[in-house]
């Protein structure tokens, strides 16, 4: 295979908008995995490092703080073993500067800023919590959207193009514009502060239902033909015939669902106020106002926020991309 | 039998109609009622009819919040649409590491915008930030980013030595940062889209185009661009809707919509005046306002829509 100049030249640019596509997630884990002190100090971009100055002396090679250089002697503070200044030499010493060294260590990788990020916030919590609220709402979106599309898909009912553009319209309006009288509604219920105002306004997916809906509407007809005559009820049709030829539409959706509830950030933030009840994402924005000057855990904690997405992502990135590529198309 | 049958399509639209019902169609009705209500930190108070919808003219961080969404949308969205474009074009050329690319790019989209929003918002830190580290290796002095209020071609123009009239000034340094970290965050999904409407034009045009003697460009100029029409509505809808939501990042990035108000969105007024202010009749209001404009937009891109398609 040759390669033609203008091949090179558009892989270089790929390569070049894929470095700031990716860029910020190589530096939100390098950074995760330095010191405070040494983000600081500003001086390692990418890759984590620890600089050591040693002194090569008559008593052997030991750690020391560099104070200063001054001409052909550097001023020094001995360290002992346990890093602090040793007081079996003068502070200040002045030693040849020959016999100091600089020592690098690169990569140097601290895990602390993990442990760290965890003890200070209950993100298990957070975790377990977004994981339930994430899977009962894929559950009810499950239920509502298969039912409700079977019907749309392959009944006739009075109505039902009125009903189809209710949901449609419905689909149009954005989250913030519902979202003050909805509080206001679930203040009513006394449903505030509870894991029902985080799932159950959530049980239904507008989309999911027109996915779903798409997908039954081009099963051929003859297979429910055939087991009308062999007495299969509606419900068995569902049951026995749409859904063991729907799991790749299912997957698809779930996958949607999963990273909705997963991402999702205003109505968890607005819906509840105790920490017990905070998902991962009002958790995190949380963290960010307590810890704002500790960039380091806070890197951490947003490492460990988005890996779980990321692992199913990469694990399917074939399918999620084609999934949301067809699911795009088909508005 | 009969009825049993008429009432069968029905218990299975049920559930999903019952919480549609419950949780979009009267709350949606509702916000629209609230807006003629006064409120108090107790709740709500009297009927003060159109009274919330004339304090909005007079109301400056509103028209400030909402030039703010105006400049967010007017960058966002052609961005939104040249750059995955480019891609996807580029992407289509070539069959060595397309999928590891793709995936690259569409890697911002499934991560959450809260986590996103830490690590750009010290990517833009005055000391230590990446974007100041990067403008360092370029030559370029540290720019304040997030604390800038001062408008980008404001800053353009001085860096060259010229003043120029404040209302010339352009969106803030501050917005600015945060349209090229929106635009990032979407760019792999549109450009997803894009390669998917690029597999459907047929390969028979650009073979046309060839025998007439096209080159790369004019094919690009004269068969894509208007073949991929389609897609580009969709995209555009879909960025115009969703760069007036945008939320999170500014909760997240910025100190209360600042500096100066300067990166103060449309949906974060209503977030503020509705839980911070507790004023929700007026939020509601606000929130009708945007909801009229989507549909005026969507409204309006459909029809053109409709002129444009081939």
């Amino acid at each position: 295979m040759k390669m033609r100049f203008s091949d090179i030249l558009i892989y270089v640019l790929l390569i070049l908008c894929g470095l700031f596509m990716i860029a910020p997630f190589i530096w939100m884990v390098s950074t995760s995995l330095m010191t405070q002190n040494e983000f600081n100090k500003n001086e390692s971009v990418f890759i984590p490092k620890e600089e050591n100055y040693v002194w090569r002396g008559d008593s052997g090679e030991r750690k020391v703080i560099l104070v200063t250089v001054k001409g052909s002697h550097a001023i020094i503070h001995v360290l002992d073993g346990q890093g602090q200044i040793s007081k079996d030499f003068p502070q200040y010493m002045s030693v040849p500067v020959a016999q100091v060294k600089k020592i690098t260590k690169r990569p140097n990788i601290h895990l602390d800023n993990y442990v760290k990020a965890f003890k200070k916030v209950p993100f298990a919590r957070y975790f377990a919590n977004t994981l339930y609220v994430s899977i009962i709402t894929l559950l009810g979106v499950f239920i509502t959207s298969v039912l409700s599309a079977y019907a749309f898909a392959r009944m006739e009912f009075k109505g039902k193009d009125f009903f189809f553009y209710l949901f449609l319209s419905m689909m149009m309006v954005p989250e913030p514009i519902y979202l003050i009288s909805s509080y206001m509604m679930l203040d009513t219920f006394h449903w505030l502060d509870t894991y029902n105002a985080l799932i159950i306004p959530w049980c239904v997916n507008i989309f999911t239902i027109f996915l779903f809906r798409q997908h039954f509407k081009s099963l051929p007809q003859e297979l429910f033909d055939a087991a009308a005559i062999d007495g299969c009820s509606i419900f068995g049709m569902l049951w026995r015939i749409i859904l063991p030829l729907s799991k790749s539409i299912i997957a698809t959706a779930s996958v949607f669902s999963l990273i909705g509830s997963w991402n999702s950030f205003m109505w968890p933030l607005v819906m509840t106020d105790r920490p017990e009840l905070r998902l991962l994402q009002v958790g995190l924005s949380y963290f960010n106002q307590e810890a704002s000057t500790q960039t380091t855990l806070l890197m951490a904690a947003s490492t460990f926020s988005i890996l779980p997405i990321l692992i199913i992502f990469f694990l399917a990135q074939k399918q999620i991309i084609a999934s949301y590529a067809k699911a795009g198309l088909k508005d | 039998m009969k009825t049993k049958k008429k009432i069968t399509p029905f218990i299975y639209i049920f559930p999903a109609l019952l919480l549609l019902v419950l949780f979009r169609f009267i709350p949606i009705l509702l916000s629209f009622v609230i807006s003629f209500f006064e409120f108090r930190v107790t709740g709500i108070g009297h009927f003060i009819g159109l009274q919330n919808y004339t304090r909005l003219f007079t109301d400056p961080e509103f028209w400030q919040s909402m030039l703010n969404t105006f400049w967010l949308v007017l960058i966002a969205v052609p961005a939104s649409i040249i750059f995955p474009l480019a891609f996807a074009v580029l992407l289509n050329q070539i069959k060595w590491l397309k999928g590891f690319f793709r995936s690259i790019y569409f890697m911002p989209f499934v991560t959450s915008l809260v986590a996103v929003s830490i690590v750009w918002k010290i990517i833009y830190a005055e000391e230590g930030g990446l974007a100041n580290t990067a403008l360092g290796w370029l030559g370029i002095n540290p720019q304040l980013w997030l604390a800038q209020p001062k408008g980008i071609f404001t800053l353009m123009f001085s860096s060259w030595g010229v003043q120029i009239p404040n209302w010339l000034g352009g969106p803030s340094q501050a917005l600015f940062a945060i349209i090229v970290m929106t635009v990032w965050k979407s760019l792999g999904y549109n450009t997803i889209i894009y390669l998917s409407g690029l597999q459907n034009i047929s390969k028979v045009y650009y073979e046309a185009a060839e025998m007439d003697g096209a080159g790369k460009w004019r094919q690009f100029t004269k068969v894509t661009v208007p073949l991929i029409s389609p897609t580009t509505f969709y995209v555009l809808l879909m960025t115009t809707i969703t760069s007036f939501q945008v939320f999170a990042q500014i909760y997240m990035m910025t100190d209360k919509g600042g500096p100066l108000g300067t990166t103060k969105l449309i949906v974060y007024y209503i977030y503020e005046k509705g839980f911070d202010d507790l004023d929700m009749g007026y939020a509601s209001a606000v929130a009708l306002v945007l909801f009229l404009m989507i549909l005026g937009l969507t409204i309006l891109q459909r029809r053109l829509e409709k002129k444009v398609n081939y």
